[in-house]
């Protein structure tokens, strides 16, 4: 069982991004500009200095140096920030991009799931669809045929089977798309976070599913950012950072390094951070976490909290998610702004400011991070992981105290009714 | 983590991911493996293409019939333009054909890798699928309007030659002209997305190089073997020889049409195969 699934030496993925956008102040400016412009972008095609259309004259290394190997048979968790180049470096193992330099070798027949449903088209069946995507992914006709009540029964959706896709519910979609998928029988699987979606029974089947590939002797390469996913999936974890192997070791000792680079994020400022997705219209430059406006305050168990998140820009739809994690990187809550309450205001005096109060904190003491995203325009405009780290310190629960342990992470104001004591 | 103990598996095929650098052979093998592939896309696009339209499967007929009936009215009748001896509707309808699949695999092969960019951002499969299989989606709409053209002869009492034998000569060389165009404008569509706003003017020009509303005859002899050069010219005749036996085609005219198209075939597989590692980035 020591046979190598896949080698990678030195790798390094360059990409050209666009130049700084100019702002334009007058009408003129603009209407120059856009007649301007082809000749500008033809001849800079020509002295070699962009590769495509669009303005590209600035490059990054989204991946440098990068060496691993893994064992066939090994699950390895692949962990890191946003931004850092676990999903172009799926994209290379899988053959989607290529890399700038260094190489990796594959050893036998890989499957990628990198988003669940490309590849289905909304107006064919189910049973199409299964046909479709399965010869994208590289399977023969005969082979789906074979597997296709084994895919059907997976997935749950035998009674539209033949009901076309875009009148699934976005739950039966995913289902289908990864059991589709997870009947591939590669020798290498592939997996991006794919799991976030779909229900909680469904995800655990997922994982069963994996655990299977694994058990048969396959190998995965799996990225996720559910630190408590990747503990129970993987024996081996490699943290990415800056484009770089930072750490490759079990997966316990990768999953701690991450979550204290993610402390350490929070000293940064958050305007300055690059580990951001979204496409940034508008983004979030400050997260206050106070008891009562006041900066210095500290959170208790059973006391007013508030949550201020800072942004550059109002764009049409605008909405805060915040999303609150424990010490261990469990998900513990979170807060849509969308999701209106009847006690929601609208205040012109705060400027570019969500604010979200809340009068009875219900977490335990602790330390959690909280990971932000701004959407608008219909789009994810930003998202920023541990935006940053707070402590709550001992207190009072519906006059309760509550006596720290370490292990919960939620508390309830709650009443007994005893039974008397002789 | 480098162990020594680490066996490399030799039962197992070895792929290796890196940089590739200038010209390379188009991944031909790797297209025959994901041959299902190209079947599964064509039958996409035809079960997809006239979905929630009133017309249906129709409109692979309408869209050259009309034509016909236009060019028959403005360049038969209005401008009595020549038409080899043949009654004009037959003598375009033939023409327009070939030539409706021809446009048709342009406008819908040129757009197909940007249409399904997400695909390729996400999944590894021989791209020279997409544009390939497009193409030979084309080719049912091309058997739909092929049977009206019997039925127009029939109405006219026109007998096929025995030159209808060569038809599907003919028929290839439409397709691999076809092929040859969408492969370049596809692969170029993603870099420069001009191009998609220069096919409208692109099929209109060359609708007026090919002898579809006018005869070849028409055109001087000693400029046919550069307006053979247009291997469109040579589907044309071929189709209008074989099946009304018109007399317009020259064997250079032919060899010169075929020459193009194959090579048009060839130089675009092989810069299809140059650009293909950037479509991802790229879209």
């Amino acid at each position: 069982m020591s046979d190598i699934a896949i080698n990678v030496e030195n790798l390094g993925k360059k990409f050209h991004i666009g130049g700084l956008q100019k702002s334009y102040y007058r009408l003129t400016d603009q209407l120059t500009d856009m007649f301007v412009a082809p000749f500008r972008r033809a001849g800079n095609l020509l002295r070699g200095q962009a590769t495509g259309a669009a303005e590209l004259n600035e490059t990054i290394w989204a991946l440098k140096n990068i060496s691993f190997q893994v064992k066939s048979g090994e699950v390895v968790g692949l962990i890191g920030p946003n931004g850092v180049g676990k999903s172009t470096l799926l994209k290379i193992l899988s053959g989607i991009t290529d890399p700038t330099e260094g190489y990796a070798d594959i050893y036998g027949r890989v499957g990628s799931l990198l988003e669940v449903g490309t590849g289905f088209h909304p107006e064919l069946t189910g049973r199409e669809n299964i046909y479709l995507n399965g010869a994208i992914l590289g399977m023969k006709k005969a082979e789906i045929e074979n597997k296709l009540d084994e895919i059907v029964a997976f997935a749950e959706v035998d009674k539209f089977l033949d009901t076309p896709v875009k009148h699934y519910s976005s739950g039966m979609y995913v289902r289908l798309a990864f059991s589709v998928a997870a009947h591939l029988e590669p020798e290498i699987l592939l997996v991006d976070e794919v799991l976030a979606v779909g229900d909680m029974a469904f995800q655990r089947k997922c994982l069963g599913k994996m655990d299977d590939v694994a058990k048969a002797g396959r190998t995965v390469v799996f990225v996720s950012h559910n630190m408590s996913l990747l503990q129970s999936l993987c024996e081996r974890g490699i943290l990415l950072q800056q484009g770089s192997v930072s750490i490759d070791g079990t997966i316990t000792e990768v999953v701690d390094a991450y979550l204290q680079t993610l402390e350490q994020a929070k000293s940064q400022d958050i305007s300055k951070r690059t580990d951001r997705k979204g496409v940034g219209k508008v983004r979030l430059v400050s997260t206050e976490v106070s008891a009562n406006g006041n900066a210095s305050s500290i959170l208790k168990t059973g006391q007013p909290a508030r949550f201020v998140f800072g942004i550059t820009d109002l764009v049409p739809g605008l909405a805060c998610n915040f999303f609150i994690h424990d010490s261990i990187g469990q998900p513990i809550t979170s807060f849509k702004s969308k999701m209106h309450g009847p006690e929601d205001s609208y205040d012109p005096q705060n400027g570019l400011k969500f604010i979200c109060e809340l009068d009875e904190l219900l977490l335990l003491p602790g330390r959690y991070r909280i990971d932000v995203a701004i959407t608008g325009d219909n789009r994810l405009q930003d998202f920023i992981e541990a935006a940053t780290v707070f402590e709550v310190g001992d207190g009072h629960l519906g006059g309760r105290p509550i006596q720290p342990d370490g292990k919960f992470s939620v508390g309830m104001t709650h009443r007994w009714i005893l039974p008397v004591e002789n | 983590m480098k162990e020594t103990s680490i066996a490399i598996p030799s039962h197992l095929p070895k792929t290796r991911r890196e940089a590739s650098q200038g010209w390379a052979w188009p991944k031909l093998r790797e297209l025959w493996e994901f041959r299902e592939l190209l079947y599964f896309f064509a039958w996409r696009d035809i079960k997809v293409r006239y979905k929630q339209t009133v017309m249906g499967v129709l409109w692979a007929i309408i869209q050259p019939f009309l034509t016909m009936v236009i060019f028959s009215l403005f360049f038969g009748r209005l401008a009595n333009i020549p038409s080899d001896g043949l009654p004009y509707p037959v003598f375009s309808y033939a023409a327009l054909v070939p030539w409706t699949f021809f446009a048709n695999a342009l406008a819908q092969a040129s757009n197909s890798l940007v249409v399904n960019a997400n695909m390729i951002k996400k999944i590894y499969f021989p791209r020279l699928a997409l544009p390939i299989a497009t193409v030979l989606a084309g080719v049912i709409d091309f058997v739909l309007s092929f049977v009206v053209l019997l039925g127009i002869m029939l109405y006219y009492r026109l007998t096929p030659t025995i030159n209808v034998l060569w038809l599907p000569l003919f028929l290839l060389l439409a397709l691999v002209t076809s092929l040859g165009v969408s492969l370049w404008l596809a692969a170029l569509n993603v870099q420069f997305r001009d191009v998609r706003y220069t096919i409208p003017f692109l099929t209109q020009i060359w609708l007026f190089m090919t002898p579809i509303a006018y005869p070849s005859s028409s055109i001087p002899e000693r400029w046919r073997i550069v307006y053979g050069l247009n291997p469109m010219v040579g589907v044309v005749d071929g189709f209008r020889w074989a099946l009304l036996g018109t007399n317009t085609m020259s064997a250079n005219v032919l060899i010169t049409s075929t020459v193009v198209a194959l090579t048009l075939f060839i130089s675009g597989a092989f810069y299809f195969r140059r650009m293909e590692q950037s479509f991802a980035d790229v879209l």
